[in-house]
């Protein structure tokens, strides 16, 4: 029995979701182990040429095989020859599940391939358990406009296929793989005309998404509604300056104008898996927590002691925004001038 | 040139409730509105026939109630509504309403290009457009920002990934999913309005776009919901109350809390 994680890949490199997709497979692997069905851990990379030592760390972030079908078709993404590549693999290794990130190019994919197995596909869990008895893939994510969390199941179909929004979750810590486990790593030869798309790639114009500022941080500062106007964001950014931290936002605050859409954390926003999440005016309404729920440490200031927010933080300060988060930088900036002063 | 979008009914989501008790979506009274993004797509199809020249066909699978989607679709001025609407579609996930949205379009040809919406509001999959285009192993370009030449054989869009604006040349016929970056959906027209109110919507059922019923609808679908719940909340942590100590102190405090966890 298998669990497959599908790696993502830009030129060559292996993006992190590669690796934060182990964290989710491992989990399940574990789960069907527990049920009494042992499961392998194996991470499919599809690309062109393939960085060797993004395959090796993906062996020492737990996956248990990785495969490799390299085709100079497969890259950049086109999802006709991703699909091919895919479905023959499929049909061949019989994986219980399939999990994918649910990017641009995941989101296509799954899909797209999932009809022609003939089997069901979830988008974009938040959770995912093996159910112990039957060992079915439990498949729990948001609906009805986040408010509430729909169970599902693919209890008759397999492989039973879902996608996971990106940074979601952490990528499980590196181990350095034992050299005989190099062997773990499979190439698959890619039959002639399988890697082939009738649709023709012309060009990328890169535009880094400034979102990605916000995805990528270990801290967060965001800012809600409770800022009153765009000048408030000056209380968040200096907080966000003396925490070396991004600078997120609700959608109040984005709907307002006050900062781009790049920057907002929610269900139709980003999600964050940072260390540290400080949501400033914020009310913690579920589409907000929905993009931010899984941060390690979460503190909140909030005027009203009753702010749902509260029930997800750590450490809540009831108080007054424009009072406590400016005490809050001269304070932090106070303790690392004297620490600077010590050293 | 013929273009087929692709359009659902989905409820206006910015007010959905819920029932406290029962933890389910209340649907009564909730107004019922054309999948916003599927605006988006119908406005590409109608520019590309202001353009070209040829007509737009808009399909929706959906109850009866979901001619309305198919009429304001007229008005705006698409040239032939199409319902698939029949007890066996009922509870169809993603798959079945792929299959039976790939079955009416097959039944449609000659066409040159089939829109879809990047998603729906309702469900927020996005898995229909690309299954059906599977389905129909028709060329497939997802998340469209724009359109940049349409030519005899040939489709050339931009499509807006993680990295920026990505170009591709697809052959026609193929599939396009549309984001809202297309073009701004515009309003229907009294004249279309009227003309909507007259015009005839066909209404099809399984046997006539020759789908098995026992494949589609609930008892087709590969995936089942099998629980709803509401979110339970799940940290409680420290309160501070900054009113009743001030500011200065609950900033110490805040300091202190993160400096025991290392993150000052
Ligand atoms: C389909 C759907 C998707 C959505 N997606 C998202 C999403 O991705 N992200 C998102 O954030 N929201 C999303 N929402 C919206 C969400 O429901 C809330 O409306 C939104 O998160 C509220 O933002 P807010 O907390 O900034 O504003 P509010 O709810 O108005 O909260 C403002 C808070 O600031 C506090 N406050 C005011 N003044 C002060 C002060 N001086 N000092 C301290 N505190 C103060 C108030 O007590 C209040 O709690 C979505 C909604 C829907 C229906
Ligand atoms: N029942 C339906 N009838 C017609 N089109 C649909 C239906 N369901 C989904 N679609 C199309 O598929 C797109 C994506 O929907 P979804 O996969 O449900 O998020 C929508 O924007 C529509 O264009």
């Amino acid at each position: 029995m298998a669990v497959w994680t599908l790696a993502e890949q830009a030129g060559g490199r292996l993006k992190r979701v590669s690796y934060e997709l182990l964290t989710w497979g491992r989990h399940l692997a574990d789960g069907l182990e527990a049920s009494g069905r042992p499961a392998e851990l194996c991470a499919i990379a599809l690309g062109a040429r393939l960085r060797e030592e993004d395959l090796e760390e993906l062996t020492e972030r737990g996956a248990d095989r990785v495969c490799v079908a390299e085709s100079p078709g497969l890259d950049p993404f086109l999802v006709e020859a991703h699909a091919g590549v895919l479905e023959m693999l499929v049909r061949w290794g019989r994986p219980e599940i399939i999990i994918a990130a649910a990017t641009t190019a995941g989101r296509t994919l799954m899909p797209y391939l999932a009809v022609r197995l003939e089997t069901g596909l979830t988008a974009d869990c938040t959770r995912l358990e093996i159910d112990p008895d039957t060992g079915h893939l439990v498949q729990i994510r948001p609906a009805a406009g986040g408010k509430v969390l729909a169970t599902i199941m693919t209890a008759d179909h397999r492989p039973q296929m879902a996608t996971v929004r990106p940074h979601a979750a952490q990528p499980p810590p590196r181990r350095p793989a034992a050299p005989a486990l190099g062997a773990c790593i499979t190439r698959v030869d890619v039959p002639d005309g399988l890697a082939e798309s009738p649709v023709e790639w012309l060009a990328l114009r890169a535009e880094q998404a400034a979102g990605a500022a916000v995805q990528d941080a270990e801290r967060v500062v965001a800012g809600g509604r409770g800022l009153k106007r765009a000048e408030g964001f000056g209380v968040v950014r200096n907080l966000a300056r003396a925490l070396e931290a991004a600078v997120g936002a609700s959608r109040e605050a984005v709907d307002r104008g006050w900062i781009g859409y790049p920057h907002q954390v929610g269900l139709s926003g980003k999600t964050v898996t940072p260390r540290l999440y400080v949501a400033v005016g914020i009310s913690g309404a579920i589409q907000h927590l929905a993009g931010m729920q899984t941060a390690d440490v979460i503190v909140a200031v909030n005027e009203d002691a009753d702010a749902q927010i509260f029930q997800v933080a750590d450490l809540g300060v009831v108080g007054d925004l424009f009072e406590v988060v400016p005490a809050l930088v001269e304070e932090v900036e106070r303790r690392r001038a004297a620490r600077e002063g010590d050293g | 040139m013929h273009v087929i979008v692709c359009i659902k009914q989905v409820p206006e989501t910015s007010n959905v409730r819920m029932d406290p008790q029962t933890g389910t979506i209340v649907r009564e009274g909730v107004e019922s509105i054309v999948n916003p993004f599927d605006l988006h797509a119908l406005e590409l199809a109608l520019r590309l026939k202001e353009q070209r020249g040829g007509r737009v066909t808009a399909i929706s699978m959906g109850p009866r109630a979901a001619e309305t989607a198919i009429r304001e679709a007229l008005s705006m001025g698409c040239d032939d509504g199409l319902l698939l609407s029949d007890r066996a579609f009922a509870g169809s996930d993603t798959w079945a309403t792929s299959r039976v949205l790939s079955a009416a379009v097959r039944k449609l040809a000659p066409f040159d290009l089939v829109l879809a919406g990047v998603r729906a509001t309702d469900g927020e999959t996005g898995q229909v457009g690309p299954g059906v285009a599977s389905l129909l192993a028709l060329p497939l370009a997802t998340y469209v920002s724009s359109v940049l030449e349409l030519t005899d054989g040939f489709v050339t869009v931009e499509r807006l990934i993680e990295e920026g604006y990505e170009s591709l040349r697809l052959p026609l016929p193929c599939l396009l999913t549309a984001g809202k970056e297309v073009g701004f959906p515009r309003l229907p027209t009294l004249r279309g309005k009227q003309r909507a109110r007259r015009q005839e919507v066909v209404h099809r059922g399984p046997t006539d776009i020759e789908v098995d019923a026992a494949r589609v609808g609930l008892a087709g679908s590969p995936t089942r919901v099998t629980a709803i719940e509401r979110p339970t909340l799940t940290r409680t942590g420290r309160i501070v109350d900054a009113a009743r100590i001030g500011a200065g102190r609950a900033a110490a405090e805040l300091a202190d809390f993160l400096q025991e966890h290392h993150l000052l």
